[in-house]
């Protein structure tokens, strides 16, 4: 099933199908490890509900409910 | 001298690597154009001096954070002799993605594989020869904490050879298209052509403005999707090659970094714990009642004064020894920052009695002796006595910073500082500023935004410092002494409510009008936890020292004389004493302004005596405590107060606030408006010099004076709001109305339903 990131639950992983969004966004995802084929785990969110916190090629990575929903990802 | 640049990711000890090469050597600036630091020094350790410069943390060569592009700039035109590529063992993957950029430039490389020890720790094995031979480049194994490896590090370094082709890890799936754009660059002439070329199939900003270079692209065929392929591939070559060179051992499930973050960054826990960590802060460097020692409130006081002991006078403390004792006790037990504080006062008074005396001895004419004694030691004593709070400040916040807590509090803080327009980041430049807002303005470096910078370094001194609270509690203190209504602390917490309010307003403000612009986005990295190191630490706050004092002993100083000149000369250039202060040219400027602060309730209704507001309020700008202690001095010069004078300044004010009530025939309500917006007035107003010199150092070129005429329209508005509704409270229909127009005008033209331009230029017609 294909779920936007920021549609995640905690504790839930998936592969990364594909990454939209405006031009600077979108770079600094690549930049940081977010690209398409890479695995992640939702980790936490933040105590009022955003950004989130998610574990990606061996690190943890915050990012807003915003830049999240640029994010497809297969869930496992 | 060859030169080495240290490039990496950021909170991979790239500090830390810098700090054990060049070790004293280093000389902290900014880059040119970009508040960003700029460290240089040299490493002395080999036969030959090798200059070394510290590139800022970056994930990537893209052209977006300013640091990105000051590294990206500085690789392909100042062409460092090598670059030591910094790698943090713990976190291969992500590190290697910059290194893959860096390998594409035409710059002799060597990597140096920091915190092995970790990852030895770990259990998890890298065969460092095996990732030498994929990626073409020396790598070494080094622990920049530790200080092991770095010999043999920059031995390697020296004897690379000194030119090196580019290389790039993209090969097979792009081979066309990058040969096409290779071939473009090397015509054109440009170094590093490889770079270029990978930059401008990732449709990169800098690169596709290139003249003819959009043409290129387009023959390439590449759709914009090259970007994806590109960062995938980088991944994929790295993981690929991974694979064979490191081993993981098996482990935990969680680490003892994800525990305490557990703790820290909890649903319910998170803010509390981070409001006792604040307060502690606070506590250990401003508090004169360590741990309540002494008890909670003044009726609980059990501690004995020196005085009280028989080790002191009224006069001062019997001996030196006492002398030192009172450093850390007199009465109630300091704080780590008050004994510092303490400590560096002690030693500078002696320094400016023993001149004082030298001078009165040797027959010093009056006026000399004020001036060198008063005015030019004592201006800068002023400014060093901040030294150690601020340092002390700035070290916890450093701590916090180090250690990675400070990244968790923006995660935890983000939400609510996004309606706002700025990002979680900006939370603890504005905490820092109820403390100090020069170490404040510095920190807001952390903020990725020029734009979110800039609003927030011009709210910080709304968040009322610590110089400024003495202002707060004499003229609420006074108020409560002469009228005998209301009370003091809540007079002064409902002006620390109304600073903050003002920051908010002011904020929302300039991010919907002059400092338009997106929220930045808040995609980073959270750092695992770990202890900060000491020497990195020392070091941090030792070139934050030297800054400070350049500064006080430059801008700062000079603005300080020319104050204390203007109060001790008259017109016809005679000196003056304190007590005849009335006759100086400050107190005629302070007449002459008097009249502007009509509309806030303290300039022309105060009648013959008004001015000392005015005088009070220009003489802060040394020192926000100074305003009490010109009152206080005022007080005495225009006999309202008899006696030797305090340093609460509470008595004095009242004996003001009679001699004028008096005079003037105001009615107390009138008067209690207008004494309270002569508090917001100083709150908002142009702050101290010391902090006037960070905020312009720290923001953009030609932005400070806009600043300056800001916190003047905000603190005379503010004040004018507190005066009138205070006195009247009609006007606040006034105010209300005022509000409502500018803010649907603001949102009018943000929706674009309302185009100021197109009313201007039909009028033309």
């Amino acid at each position: 099933m294909v779920k936007l990131l920021s549609e995640f639950a905690v504790g839930e992983s998936g592969i990364i199908k594909s990454v939209k969004g405006e031009g600077r966004i979108r770079r600094r995802l690549f930049d940081m490890g977010v690209t398409p084929g890479a695995e992640l785990t939702m980790r936490k969110k933040a105590p009022l509900g955003d950004p989130i916190e998610i574990t990606l090629r061996g690190y943890e990575l915050t990012l807003r409910k915003d830049e999240a929903s640029c994010v497809e990802v297969e869930l496992k | 001298m060859r030169t080495f640049a240290l490039a990496g990711n950021p909170n991979c000890g790239k500090t830390t690597l810098f700090n054990a090469l060049t070790g004293s050597s280093a000389h902290v600036g900014n880059w040119p154009g970009v508040t960003v630091d700029k460290r240089e020094g040299v490493y002395k350790g080999a036969g030959e001096r090798v200059a070394v410069v510290d590139l800022p943390g970056i994930y990537s060569l893209s052209p977006y954070t300013p640091e990105e592009v000051v590294s990206r700039n500085y690789i392909l035109e100042e062409k460092p002799d090598a670059i030591i590529n910094i790698v943090d063992a713990t976190n291969l993957e992500r590190n290697l993605y910059l290194t893959t950029q860096i390998l594409e430039c035409d710059v002799p490389v060597i990597i140096a594989l920091n915190m092995m020890d970790e990852v030895e720790k770990s259990g998890d094995k890298i065969d460092v020869k095996a990732i030498e031979k994929t990626l073409g480049v020396p790598v070494v194994e080094i622990s920049a904490l530790r200080n092991t490896g770095i010999k043999e590090l920059m031995s390697r370094a020296l004897s690379m050879p000194p030119q090196r082709k580019g290389t790039t890890v993209l090969k097979g799936v792009l081979d066309k298209q990058l040969e096409t754009a290779y071939a473009f660059y090397e015509g054109e002439g440009v170094s590093s052509p490889l770079f270029h070329a990978v930059k401008l199939l990732e449709n990169d900003e800098i690169e596709v403005q290139r003249n003819g270079a959009s043409a290129v692209l387009e023959k390439t065929g590449a759709d914009e999707d090259l970007e994806a392929v590109i960062a995938d591939e980088r991944y994929k070559y790295i993981s690929g090659s991974l694979s064979g060179a490191k081993t993981k051992a098996h482990r935990e499930a969680l680490t003892k970094s994800d525990k305490i973050d557990r703790v820290l960054t909890h649903r319910v826990w998170a803010i509390p714990i981070f409001i006792v960590i604040l307060f502690f802060i606070f506590h250990l460097t401003f508090s004169e009642n360590l741990f309540y020692l002494n008890g909670f409130s003044e009726n609980q006081a059990w501690m004995p004064s020196l005085v009280e002991l028989g080790l002191a006078t009224e006069d001062g403390p019997n001996n030196f020894g006492v002398e030192i004792l009172a450093i850390f006790y007199d009465g109630t037990v300091y704080s780590p920052g008050v004994i510092l504080t303490n400590f560096l006062n002690l030693f500078l008074d002696h320094i400016s009695d023993g001149v004082i005396s030298l001078m009165e001895r040797g027959g010093a004419a009056e006026w000399a002796t004020g001036l060198v004694g008063d005015g030019i030691l004592g201006g800068i004593f002023a400014v060093l006595g901040f030294l150690p709070q601020i340092l002390v400040l700035f070290m916890f916040f450093s701590i916090l910073e180090d250690s990675g807590y400070m990244a968790r509090i923006a995660f935890v803080l983000d939400r609510v500082f996004r309606r706002f327009g700025l990002s979680g980041r900006a939370f603890m430049p504005m905490i820092m500023g109820f403390g100090c807002s020069v170490p404040a303005a510095v920190n807001t470096r952390t903020l990725a935004d020029e734009k979110e910078r800039t609003a927030t370094i011009r709210v910080i001194p709304f968040f009322s410092c610590g110089a400024k609270l003495p202002i707060l509690t004499a003229v609420a203190g006074g108020i409560v002494m002469t009228f005998g209504v209301g009370n003091a602390d809540v007079i002064t917490f409902s002006m620390y409510l109304l600073g903050i309010c003002t920051a908010i307003v002011c904020v929302l403000l300039m991010r919907n009008t002059t400092l338009k612009g997106e929220t930045p986005p808040f995609i980073m990295e959270l750092p695992a936890y770990h202890a900060p190191g000491f020497k990195n630490l020392m070091l941090h706050l030792w070139d934050k020292t030297k800054h400070f004092v350049k500064k006080a002993f430059t801008i700062i100083f000079a603005s300080t004389v020319i104050i204390w000149l203007f109060s001790h000369l008259s017109w016809n250039w005679h000196y003056l004493p304190d007590e005849q202060m009335q006759q100086s040219m400050l107190a005629s400027l302070g007449m002459f302004l008097q009249p502007l602060f009509t509309p806030l309730g303290f300039g022309a209704q105060l009648g013959q005596f008004g001015w000392v507001f005015a005088v009070a309020a220009l003489t802060g700008l040394v020192a926000k405590e100074n305003v009490i202690a010109t009152f206080t001095t005022l007080a005495i010069c225009i006999s309202a107060y008899a006696g030797e004078g305090t340093e609460e300044g509470i008595e004095e004010l009242a004996g003001l606030i009679k001699v004028i009530t008096a005079d003037a025939g105001l009615s107390q309500r009138e008067f209690i408006a207008a004494l309270i917006a002569f508090i917001a007035f100083n709150m908002m107003t142009v702050p101290c010099f010391a902090a006037c010199a960070t905020a312009k150092a720290e923001l953009e070129k030609g932005k400070f004076k806009w600043t300056l005429l800001f916190w003047l329209a905000v603190s005379f508005t503010v004040g004018a709001m507190v005066y009138t509704v205070g006195a009247f409270i009609w006007p606040l229909a006034i105010w209300f109305a005022v509000a409502a127009v500018v803010a649907t005008f603001i949102v009018l033209r943000n929706t674009g339903k309302f185009d100021i331009t197109k009313i201007f230029g039909r009028r033309k017609k």
